[in-house]
């Protein structure tokens, strides 16, 4: 079985290491992946309003490019994931943007939502499972803890992402006990980081991001993970850096004895 | 009469339904944001049934909403607050001359460090 890749601009870019080291370890873990050819950006927030239908339509080129090969499209930017399963679930359950999209998009056989979009983690615990991945892990990071911070995307609307529970996960947790390491719950994981409020009105996410690397830090955290690069850049660049913040990825590679390959 | 188009427009393409909302104030209890808004989350429900839109178009919160989905997440009545507010914004951006950043304020902005994922982002909001 193969999952279709889509990296979405920021992996190509500023965020290169969450993409290299998420390909090296599906290498390691012997999973067949393949990148999606010719993929433009997925428009990196979901337009809200019923009656954005042009700007949904790269994302459908994306998903119907999956339906194509195995049905399966893997994401691993959290914004670019957000973007294209609720788009996907437009194309499911809001008939006026099925049809104008298809009707924009001229494709062979109309396409439905029959793509299933699967993150990154949803993969290892879905696809790989725990006790798999846990049986790969060559240098088991013993003693780091570790804080995962989910923010928003992954997460919210539950309706649709159907992630996890949105107000308790724990995927990211299972998947730190995976490694090896010791997950550290503190009260701001699924908090807001300012998102892209910080491009005009910095205050308001150094406030954010503040407020959640010192939860994390006060719960005993060694350093916090995200598989996002909006959330990367606001709690280092914008938070006064209490905690480290690292991809989840780049621990994972760590764990699985690939990170310097 | 422009006014009465703006309003049922908006409500629209909101795609909620404010007429469920029971005024618990839950989604501005859970929004991250209460404190850099002058209208909050359930005064933007409330406004719009009532057909305030004008105030609505002119409040600094559709500006400092950080799309989080919390309130939607939290709503009882599944009314979806972050709808009626990007509804709002939306309606102020279509508008000639009205977008809140423009490609030329970009380069004063950037460094180094901001992903593309950031920019593009603050576009789509802010930018039609
Ligand atoms: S989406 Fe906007 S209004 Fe709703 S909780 Fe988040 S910041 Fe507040
Ligand atoms: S949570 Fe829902 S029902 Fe309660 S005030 Fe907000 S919109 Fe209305």
């Amino acid at each position: 079985m193969r999952f279709s890749y889509y990296p979405g601009c920021t992996l190509k870019t500023k965020a290169k290491e969450l993409n290299n080291y998420a390909l090296k370890c599906v290498e390691a873990l012997g999973l067949d992946v393949k990148e999606i050819e010719e993929w433009q950006c997925c428009g990196a927030v979901y337009p809200q309003a019923r009656d954005e239908i042009a700007t949904k339509l790269s994302a459908v080129r994306t998903l119907n490019y999956a339906k194509g090969e195995d049905g399966k499209l893997l994401t691993l930017c959290s914004a670019c994931h957000n973007v294209l399963k609720r788009v996907n679930e437009d194309m499911i359950s809001d008939a006026n943007v099925r049809l104008k999209a298809n009707n924009y998009l001229q494709l062979e056989e109309e396409y439905a939502g029959e793509t299933e979009v699967i993150h990154y983690l949803e993969m290892l615990r879905d696809y790989v499972g725990w006790d798999n991945l846990k049986a790969k892990v060559v240098n088991p990071l013993k003693g780091v803890k570790i804080g995962a911070y989910y923010g928003c995307l992954l997460l919210r609307p539950s309706k649709v992402m159907a992630f996890d529970n949105p107000e308790n996960p724990t995927i990211i947790e299972d998947f730190i006990k995976a490694i090896g390491a010791t997950p550290v719950v503190y009260p701001y994981r699924n908090e807001c980081c300012g998102a892209y409020v910080s491009l005009d009105e910095p205050a308001i996410s150094k406030k954010k991001s503040n407020a959640i690397l010192d939860s994390a830090s006060a719960n005993g955290a060694d350093m916090v993970i995200t598989a996002c690069p909006l959330c990367m850049y606001n709690l280092k660049h914008m938070g006064d850096s209490v905690v480290d913040v690292k991809y989840f990825t780049e621990i994972l590679a760590e764990a699985l004895g690939v990170k310097e390959d | 009469m422009e006014d009465k188009y703006l309003l049922s427009d908006v409500k629209r393409y909101s795609g909620t339904d404010t007429s469920a909302c029971m005024r618990c104030g839950k989604c501005s209890g859970r929004c991250p944001a209460y404190n850099d808004m002058d209208i909050k989350p359930h005064q933007f429900v409330t406004l719009i049934e009532r057909g305030d839109i004008e105030k609505l178009m002119q409040s600094k919160s559709i500006w400092t909403c950080l799309s989080c989905m919390a309130c939607v997440e939290r709503c009882p009545r599944n009314v979806a607050p972050a709808q009626v507010i990007e509804a709002v914004r939306d309606a102020v951006v279509r508008q000639q001359y009205a977008n809140k950043i423009k490609a030329e304020d970009i380069p004063a902005k950037i460094d180094e460090t901001i992903p593309q994922q950031l920019l593009v982002s603050a576009f789509r909001k802010y930018n039609k």
